[in-house]
């Protein structure tokens, strides 16, 4: 077992991937996530591990050598943030209809446009409602801590490879930049060629050999019948993803009557949020999606026989909330708390925010209880009356 | 004594015959399109070198989008302008491999300029084939960064006005500056000679892989029947004519 | 004298009539049929096979790769 260690955010990516085996990283500088370039061009893996590190001329062209690297069967990974994600969109919709195996971080800003450096998560919609072209889906994780940055990059090429299929790690500028206590793992060696031939013979580019068909890695069907069909398998593919790779936590959910909903950095102010409401005596609870694709749908619906309300908390004008409301259906009160472009709401104000909704909640409930008894008697007079 | 046709076609006679690494799909290309040699030679030089268990291809988007399908070695399909990007993932995760872009003059002169000039300054071990037909065949015969001035497109309808659309690039000589690039020619594969000169450049640029060179950059000035709206032999002519004086045959580098 | 002599077989179903082949043939021994093949295509034959000399320029310019050429010496 390696050792413990104090680390950024962005640091604990590039390290975890020097040591899961990675083989290859493109990336191009934005704040703030550069320090994930920075620190793996200071390591050097090349000379170690083998892994190839390179600066690309943009992010178009640094998702476009993942593609390369991952038709090769190959461990790829990039990272940006917002603007940079922006402009993969068209290479990652590549990458999920040809089928490959990548990661990508996200390591969010505030936004639209050139936005902010400031910490965000407004890229929730462009993370699991697509972003780029075409009916596709990523498996999105979403860490809240260094540890978890960490550990999401070996996970994540985990899942990239048992699918084929690319994953986002969505973070963003707050836990990037923070430091926290890591617990390294040891360094796994990159697969060798012959790894790489076995376990991915069938469909990457090795160059071809007598034995075989050549491999194409391509998204283009110009047919309509057969891209339906392609499309019907990347639907099973992410029906199957649904069925076995949904991840979350629960938080003093037992007896929760109200209950977050929020993922990353807003997940960690909830949980401060909860334990001052409960010093208070308020019963709330944390649903923390960890990954976002696929979204805790059944579990919030669960929620909702004990929860008679939900808050859906992000940094963002209110994206998440919508897929919370989904999985309620109407049958509880679902509002949403946000500060964005690039502010980070304290915990205090998540808190007035919730006892605010729980107020609203109480309010109806004592007025439908107060008709309730306002019928309830005048049935009884009615009675006496006859 | 008079000797039959039947006596000279046996096999011990044959010169020449597709190579086999041209799958058996029939080109979806126009008649007479330059494309289909072009991909001939390139598949020939691999024979030759017995290196197909070693090379990788790239395909644009274009014309030549269906080149995987008709190239009998392993190949990706890389997003419009991005093969250069693609390429370079591939030679540095593979880097004793064969590995060649093969894009048309929008793919690589438009939309991917940045990835091209990149991957020539890197000096990636890579060959860049660059069909130069002066038009965006793929899409319908709409100008493309190489259209020549006065030429009609569907986009310079009135013919190439240089002071509105600008003028033709000569990207093999703005490459051929980049310290990365070993070897930048322009050649044509309309006549015997010009297709013996080309493979010369071909066989030369997967020599230039083996030995680690750098870039190769092989522009191939090529018709474009349908959108130039000429039959082939006459676009053949009317390329010598008029698309040779802007984009001058020879080595340019190396 | 030793002399060369020549053929050409072509691909008639995948050839696409663009005469390209009858262009580059130095000694004049192709032509284009009259009729078509499967495709419509009028296709590339030899119509004047003794001057043909398997110099293969016909071969090397076809765009769709469908001649397959013959070479032989002849004592004649
Ligand atoms: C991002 C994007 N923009 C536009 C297109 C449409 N498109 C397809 S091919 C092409 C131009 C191809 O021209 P060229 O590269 O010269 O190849 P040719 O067909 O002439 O061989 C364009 C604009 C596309 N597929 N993707
Ligand atoms: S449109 Fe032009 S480039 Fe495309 S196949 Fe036809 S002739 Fe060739
Ligand atoms: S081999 Fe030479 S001589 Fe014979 S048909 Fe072809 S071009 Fe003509
Ligand atoms: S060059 Fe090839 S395709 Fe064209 S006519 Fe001759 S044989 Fe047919
Ligand atoms: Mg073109």
């Amino acid at each position: 077992m390696g050792e413990l260690r104090l680390m950024k955010g962005n640091e604990a990516i590039a390290e975890a991937a020097i040591r899961c085996g990675c083989d290859a990283y493109f990336g191009y500088p934005i704040t703030p996530q550069s320090e994930i370039l920075e620190y793996l061009t200071l390591q050097n893996p090349e000379k170690t591990t083998g892994m190839v590190v390179l600066q690309a001329e943009s992010e178009i062209a640094a998702i476009n050598m993942v593609y390369g690297a991952a038709a090769c069967g190959k461990k790829a990974l990039t990272s940006s943030s917002s603007p940079g994600i922006s402009l993969k969109q068209e290479g990652i919709s590549y990458i999920a209809g040809a089928e490959l195996p990548a990661v990508i971080v996200n390591v969010v800003r505030g936004g639209p446009g050139l936005g902010t450096i400031q910490p965000s998560q407004s890229d929730y919609f462009q993370s699991v409602k697509g972003g780029g072209h075409g009916d596709y889906k990523l498996i999105v994780l979403a860490p809240n801590s260094v540890q978890e940055q960490y550990d999401f990059v070996k996970l994540g090429f985990d899942l990239a490879f048992k699918y084929r299929n690319p994953v986002l790690i969505l973070s963003d500028g707050a836990i990037g930049q923070m430091m926290e206590k890591v617990q390294i793992s040891d360094f796994t060696p990159r697969w060798t060629e012959e790894e790489i031939v076995q376990m991915t013979g069938s469909w990457a580019t090795h160059g071809k050999p007598e034995t075989r068909k050549h491999n194409i890695v391509t998204s283009l069907n110009l047919q309509p019948e057969p891209q339906e069909e392609h499309n019907h398998h990347l639907q099973r593919k992410y029906k199957e993803i649904e069925d076995n790779e949904l991840r979350y936590e629960k938080f003093f959910c037992e007896d929760a009557e109200y209950v977050f909903v929020a993922y990353g950095t807003s997940s960690r102010l909830c949980q401060k949020a909860i334990q001052l409401g409960r010093e208070k005596g308020l019963k709330l609870g944390l649903l923390r999606p960890i990954t976002l694709f696929p979204f805790p749908k059944k579990q919030i619906k669960m929620a909702t026989k004990k929860a008679k309300a939900f808050l859906a908390v992000e940094m963002s004008a209110g994206q998440m909330v919508e897929d919370v409301q989904l999985a309620v259906k109407g049958k509880r009160p679902v509002k949403h708390f946000g500060r964005y472009g690039g502010m980070i709401p304290m915990p205090d104000e998540i808190l007035e925010a919730m006892e605010e909704l729980i107020a609203k909640v109480e309010k109806k409930e004592a007025k439908k209880a107060q008709k309730k008894a306002k019928k309830k008697a005048e049935k009884e007079a009615k009675k006496q009356k006859n | 004594m008079s000797i039959s046709i039947q006596d000279i076609i046996k096999e011990e006679n044959k010169v020449f015959s597709k190579t086999k690494l041209l799958t058996d799909k029939v080109f979806s290309y126009c008649p007479g399109c330059g494309h289909g040699v072009a991909h001939r030679i390139i598949m020939e030089v691999i024979e030759e070198m017995g290196i197909v268990n070693q090379t990788i291809g790239v395909a644009p988007v274009g014309c030549s989008v269906l080149a995987y399908d008709f190239m009998d070695i392993d190949m990706q399909q890389a997003a419009h302008g991005r093969a250069p990007a693609v390429a370079t993932g591939i030679s540095r995760v593979f880097p004793d491999k064969y590995v060649f872009t093969y894009q048309g003059d929008g793919d690589l002169a438009a939309i991917g300029t940045a990835e091209t000039i990149h991957a020539c300054s890197r000096g990636e071990n890579i060959i860049i084939f660059f069909i130069n037909n002066g038009i965006y065949g793929m899409t319908g015969g709409q100008m493309a960064p190489t259209t020549l001035e006065g030429m009609k497109t569907s986009t310079s309808p009135h013919g190439r006005d240089l002071h509105q659309m600008g003028f033709p690039i000569k990207m093999t000589e703005i490459v051929a500056q980049l310290d990365g690039v070993q070897f930048a020619t322009r050649q044509a594969v309309h006549t015997p000679s010009a297709v013996r000169k080309t493979k010369k450049a071909v066989k030369k640029a997967f020599e230039n892989v083996k030995n680690k060179k750098g870039v190769s950059f092989i522009e191939i000035v090529s018709n474009c029947n349908s959108g130039w709206k000429l039959a082939p032999v006459k676009a053949n002519e009317w390329m010598e004519e008029f698309m040779f004086p802007v984009y001058p045959i020879g080595d340019i580098k190396g | 004298m030793a002399k060369i002599r020549g053929a050409v077989v072509v691909d008639v179903e995948r050839c696409k009539g663009c005469v390209i082949c009858v262009n580059a043939c130095p000694t004049n021994v192709l032509s284009m049929s009259k009729d078509v093949n499967g495709k419509g295509y009028s296709f590339s034959y030899m119509e004047n096979p003794e001057a043909c000399t398997g110099c293969m320029s016909c071969s090397l310019v076809c765009p769709d790769v469908v001649i397959t050429v013959y070479r032989m010496k002849v004592n004649e």
